[in-house]
């Protein structure tokens, strides 16, 4: 019987109910009293040189009350990028100042160098056009392809900085020559040159912002579309605006989807703060989508060479990489971790492999920065490795599940340590292999291929055994991997006098489903109904300081601190306890909300503990203060290592080039689970964004660094039709052996593991249908593409 | 948007007048000139509504053929053609989404000429009559070119008469983004001959393949085009398609049109 309350229940979403009902509260669902509009004057040109902007232009026409370039903030900080990576030399990256507005020069299209304030969003409108229209700026040849860029001394996106380069990294540095001369001396090698197309995030809801200031406390408010307030308090205070942290307060009302694009600080979150001071008015901004698709942080964009060395028979002995990694015109907050510690450190992948290199140039372009996004590095690496251990396959003639087997780590090895720098805790990839193997019939394949083909359709099957790290998190480690921040998370909970609960989570869900499963665990521990139990989150003034949701990190780090508070909530508990039963505290048993004396039939509920500590009249006030409210951080031991086995099988049209992506299964280990639907959810999600990928999504910019697919007329999103009904399974579980709830976290599992499976299933059944020169296709594997290498 | 004057006469007659106002333009169901405007890539002053004028609602046969108001969206045309004619009613119902088909309708999308509208491929292969404020027009005269058309400044389409075929299909290849035609071919087999249009395909919008035509008339079969190709030349190159794609897409959906029709 399945659970239907509690941890391991499918509970249904509380919060769908408000979000299916339209009254989800959206930044911009707010208006307030006084307020003003904010429009973004922004660049037409990839590249060119501010030459001037004459502000007097607007400053006449009705309606307008302020005018903001780039000289306005010319004395404040930049928007930093939150890690410091070193170049294999030892020199550390090229950081170029990321100004609130662009000043002196433009740098991508879409790129903001003015804003004009005015009554009405159509007079702010009206007058930001003319204000584009007075501006003078110097086009200057626009630097778009990543390795020509590299290879460019002459043009720069960033003055200071020669060749486009913020660092070239070698991970692990010091084993290079070792993984050379294993490449040399391996049987057998394969290579591949692929891309991992450039993204759009896409998140239904267009990034949004509105600033207030207080004049008569000196305080800022800013609520803003954001997956992590605090972090964009602690960006704007302590490196971009100089405000004290304690005067600003960030709020992250419902936010409709971040997909990792929300995690970041935006030049538009301070730009109104500054307004609203300068004007002593609210004010607001929201992206248009045109807007959204030019200065969101987009994601992907690798081109890379690997390598991989092994012997006849399929083992795998070395791993070698080149990357030429696109940050764009300006390093967003987590840009310089995605290329290199969420992907070099990954790309041993699930198997054992001796010798592993990975290196890694990170290159300016005049396109729009490049950030995190689902998956974040570790599709990359996945997308890598899986890919060319398909090409392996083919090259030496071994079936693909074969060498899977002989190559994967066995339960037996772990804890593991890889060779570029993690320790893999806990995990059993045969289960989950044999698992997606029996769930996707792959012994039926054959006739279900021969059936496509009396439809004219040529089959294919692909396979991808992945493993990402996540629940990002142990401060030391990511200290140590050159991270300005520590990435612990924070819970407090509030036992209320009447035995409700309040949990203020440092967590922010913009999506994934906290408010239900939060509440289950807690019910769970507790003894208590989950509907008496409240999140609170997304608010810096009522929240402890807390990292955010991104990095499939909510429960696994967050969910681990309310665990561990709600520990603390037991304790003080058992203490009143005692009192109150006149017994040892070290007689005192908690269990189904009761404390009891052991062995005798004396107890007291959980809300008469509760209210005892809110109205202590019979209580141990000389040891114990009353009060029944806990806080606690936590900082893992390590990352978590969720892994699986994807199996696609495609259809492709002959006479087209469509693939059909005609079934898809995903047995994955997640660790405990805590609420199996919301977890299926998520795996659906994340492998609709990965066929998204590999089948759909391009992102082109032409050689004078326009945007060829800024709207959906020509991006093309998956849509319902697009994806399979999903088989998907978690059965095959190996808690975490770190964190107290044995979770491992499942939101980028779904993108992470799935492009090369799509893709592996595309060359499949085309070379099964003869066309055997078919050894590669970059994603999107769209129908121009597919046609195209049929006939080539 | 710029702001603008909205004006919805209940008459041919009053639309017109309406038309000749300076800066003037017709709007029907609104799906491509509402964007457009919101775009600012559109400006005009008096927006004429053509969606409150009865005559120029509805499907009903008549002379001619299937007689279909020039407002007449495109979800309704999905249903009341469908027993009347069968390949354009799903041409109609394949058309963007619910929210497209309820507002869009097939005078816009005739008048607007996209090179990826569906509407303009069954037009041409129909043999349709454009019926329009002030005359007649036969489909073959009408189509002059990507967004390009017969009607003259304040004219506009009131009606079109589609003769009805003995067997038709259009198949449809999405551009995978937008979900309009990337390339998509209508076949329709009349007594006196085949017609063939294609639409998505050319730089020079929808445009009949009169060889397939010859041969369909000959052998109304697939195998009948087996031996033709569509020449790349003037066909759009874009991030969707090669030129040669598109051509190769012609030939595949002509085939397949051939095959599904009835
Ligand atoms: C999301 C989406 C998906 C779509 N998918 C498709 C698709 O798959 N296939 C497809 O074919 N189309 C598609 N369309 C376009 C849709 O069919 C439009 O309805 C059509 O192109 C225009 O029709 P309308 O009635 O909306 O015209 P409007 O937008 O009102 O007008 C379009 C133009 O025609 C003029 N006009 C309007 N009516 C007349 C008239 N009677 N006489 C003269 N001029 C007139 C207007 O002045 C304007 O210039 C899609 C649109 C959207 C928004």
């Amino acid at each position: 019987m399945p659970k239907d309350t509690g941890i391991g229940a499918s509970t249904k979403r509380r919060e769908d109910v408000r979000f299916l009902t339209g009254r989800g509260v959206y930044t911009d669902d707010l208006s307030l009293f006084g307020q003003a509009h904010a429009v973004m004057v922004r660049s037409t040109v990839a590249h060119g040189r501010i030459v001037s902007i004459d502000t007097s232009a607007v400053e006449s026409m009705p309606g307008v009350l302020a005018v903001f370039t780039g000289e306005d903030f010319k004395d404040v900080g930049g928007n930093p990028a939150g890690w410091l990576i070193n170049s294999r030399d030892g020199t550390p990256m090229r950081e170029p100042k990321r100004p609130v507005l662009a000043h002196g020069k433009v740098r991508h299209v879409g790129d903001a160098y003015a804003a004009v304030i005015a009554e009405s969003y159509a007079q702010a409108k009206d007058a930001a056009q003319v204000l584009s229209d007075a501006t003078e700026i110097e086009e200057l040849p626009a630097i778009v392809d990543m390795k020509a860029a590299a290879a460019d001394a002459s043009n720069r996106v960033h003055d200071e900085i020669p060749d486009n380069i913020c660092f070239d990294w070698g991970w692990i540095e010091d084993n290079r020559a070792a993984v050379d001369a294993a490449m040399k001396a391996a049987p057998h090698v394969v290579t591949l040159e692929l891309t991992n197309n450039r993204l759009v995030p896409n998140a239904m809801e267009p990034r949004a912002s509105i600033g207030e200031y207080f004049p008569g406390t000196g305080d800022y408010k800013l609520t803003t579309t954001s997956q992590n307030p605090h972090l964009t308090r602690l960006l704007i205070c302590a490196f971009v605006m100089g405000i004290p942290e304690n005067k600003l307060q960030v709020v992250a009302p419902d936010v409709g989807g971040g997909f990792g694009s929300k995690i970041y600080h935006y030049g538009e979150e301070a730009l109104v703060l500054a307004a609203a001071k300068r004007l002593g008015r609210p004010v607001r901004w929201t992206a248009e989508r045109t807007e959204s698709f030019l200065s969101d942080a987009h994601g992907r964009d690798h081109v890379t060479k690997i390598e991989l060395g092994c012997t006849k028979e399929g083992d795998i002995l070395a791993i070698r990489t080149e990357t030429y990694a696109n940050v764009g015109a300006y390093l967003s907050n987590f840009s310089t971790a995605t290329p290199t510690f969420l992907h070099g450190t990954l790309m041993a992948g699930p198997y054992k492999v001796p010798h592993v290199y990975v290196n890694v140039k990170t290159v300016f372009t005049n396109t729009a920065p490049v950030d995190a996004y689902r998956g974040a590095g570790r599709p990359e690496a996945t997308y890598s490795i899986e890919r060319v251990v398909d090409k392996m396959c083919r090259e030496l003639g071994l079936d693909p599940f074969e060498v899977r087997r002989r190559n994967l780590l066995t339960p037996d090895q772990f804890p593991y340590t890889t060779p570029v720098g993690l320790v893999y805790d806990t995990g059993n990839y045969q289960a989950t292999l044999d698992k997606a193997v029996d769930l996707a019939d792959v012994a039926g394949f054959e006739a279900r291929r021969a059936e496509s083909a009396k439809r004219g359709k040529l089959r294919g099957m692909g396979l991808s055994t992945w493993i990402e790290a996540c629940g990002i998190a142990p401060s030391h480690l990511v200290g140590v991997l050159g991270a300005r921040v520590g990435l612990y998370d924070a819970a407090t909970v509030r036992v209320n006098a009447t035995g409700t609960i309040s949990v203020m989570t440092g967590a922010h869900s913009h999506g994934q489903g906290h408010e239900t499963v939060f509440p289950q665990i807690v019910a769970e521990k507790l003894g208590i109904p989950a509907s008496s139990v409240e999140i609170v989150h997304g608010d810096t003034a009522k929240i402890p300081f807390g990292m955010g949701s991104y990095g499939s990190r909510s429960l696994a780090v967050a969910g681990s601190a309310m665990d561990r508070a709600i520990d603390k909530i037991i304790a003080k508990g058992k203490k009143i306890a005692a009192h109150m039963l006149e017994a040892a505290e070290g007689d005192i048993t908690f269990a189904d909300g009761k404390f009891s004396v052991a062995g005798t039939d004396k107890a007291k509920t959980f809300g008469e503990i509760a209210f005892s500590a809110y109205v202590p009249h019979n209580y141990p006030l000389e040891t114990l203060e009353p009060g029944l409210e806990e806080t606690a951080f936590y900082d893992p031991a390590n990352f978590t290592y969720p892994a699986g086995a994807y199996i696609c099988e495609v259809e492709v049209d002959e006479g087209t080039g469509k693939v059909d992506v005609v079934a898809f299964t995903c047995a994955d280990d997640f660790g405990n689970v805590m609420n199996p639907m919301i977890v299926e959810g998520q795996v659906h999600g994340g492998v609709g964004q990965g066929i998204g990928q590999a089948v759909l999504e391009s992102t082109s910019y032409d050689e004078n660094g326009q945007l060829l697919t800024g709207s959906y007329m020509d991006y093309a999103m998956p849509r319902a039709d697009d994806v399979p009904f999903y088989t998907v399974d978690h059965s095959c579980s190996t808690p975490c052996t770190h964190n107290p709830l044995g979770v491992k976290g499942c939101g980028e599992a779904g993108a992470i593991g799935s492009p090369p499976a799509v893709v592996n299933a595309v060359i499949d059944a085309l070379q099964r249908g003869g066309h055997s020169h078919v050894t590669h296709i970059d994603m999107p594997v769209s129908p121009n593409r597919v046609w195209q290498a049929m006939n080539a | 948007m710029h702001n603008f004057e909205f004006v919805k006469p209940s008459s041919i007659a009053d639309a017109v007048a309406a038309l000749a106002a300076e800066g003037a333009q017709p709007l029907s169901g609104g799906q491509t000139l509402l964007p457009t405007m919101k775009q600012r890539l559109a400006a005009p002053e008096v927006l004429v509504s053509l969606t409150g004028i009865p005559e120029m609602q509805g499907v009903c046969t008549g002379d001619g053929g299937l007689h279909i108001g020039g407002a007449t969206p495109h979800a309704v045309v999905a249903r009341e053609a469908a027993s009347h004619y069968p390949a354009l009613a799903a041409l109609a119902g394949g058309i963007g989404d619910p929210a497209v088909r309820n507002r869009g309708t097939i005078g816009g999308s005739v008048a607007n000429n996209d090179p990826a509208a569906c509407y303009p491929a069954a037009v041409l292969a129909s043999g349709v009559t454009v019926v329009t404020s002030t005359r007649k027009i036969a489909a073959d005269d009408y189509f002059q070119g990507m967004f390009t058309t017969a009607l003259e400044e304040g004219e506009f389409i009131t009606s079109v008469i589609f003769r009805i075929p003995q067997a038709a299909a259009y198949v449809k290849f999405n551009q995978p983004a937008s979900r309009f035609a990337l390339t998509a071919v209508f076949v329709a087999k009349f007594a006196d001959g085949v017609r063939v249009a294609v639409t998505g395909a050319s730089n020079n919008g929808v445009f009949r393949w009169e060889e397939a035509e010859d041969a369909l008339t000959a052998d109304f079969s697939a195998g009948a085009i087996a031996g033709l190709t569509a020449s790349a030349e003037d066909m759009i190159s874009d991030l969707h398609g090669s030129a040669a794609y598109r051509a190769n897409l012609v030939k595949v959906l002509t085939g397949r049109a051939v095959t599904a029709a009835r």
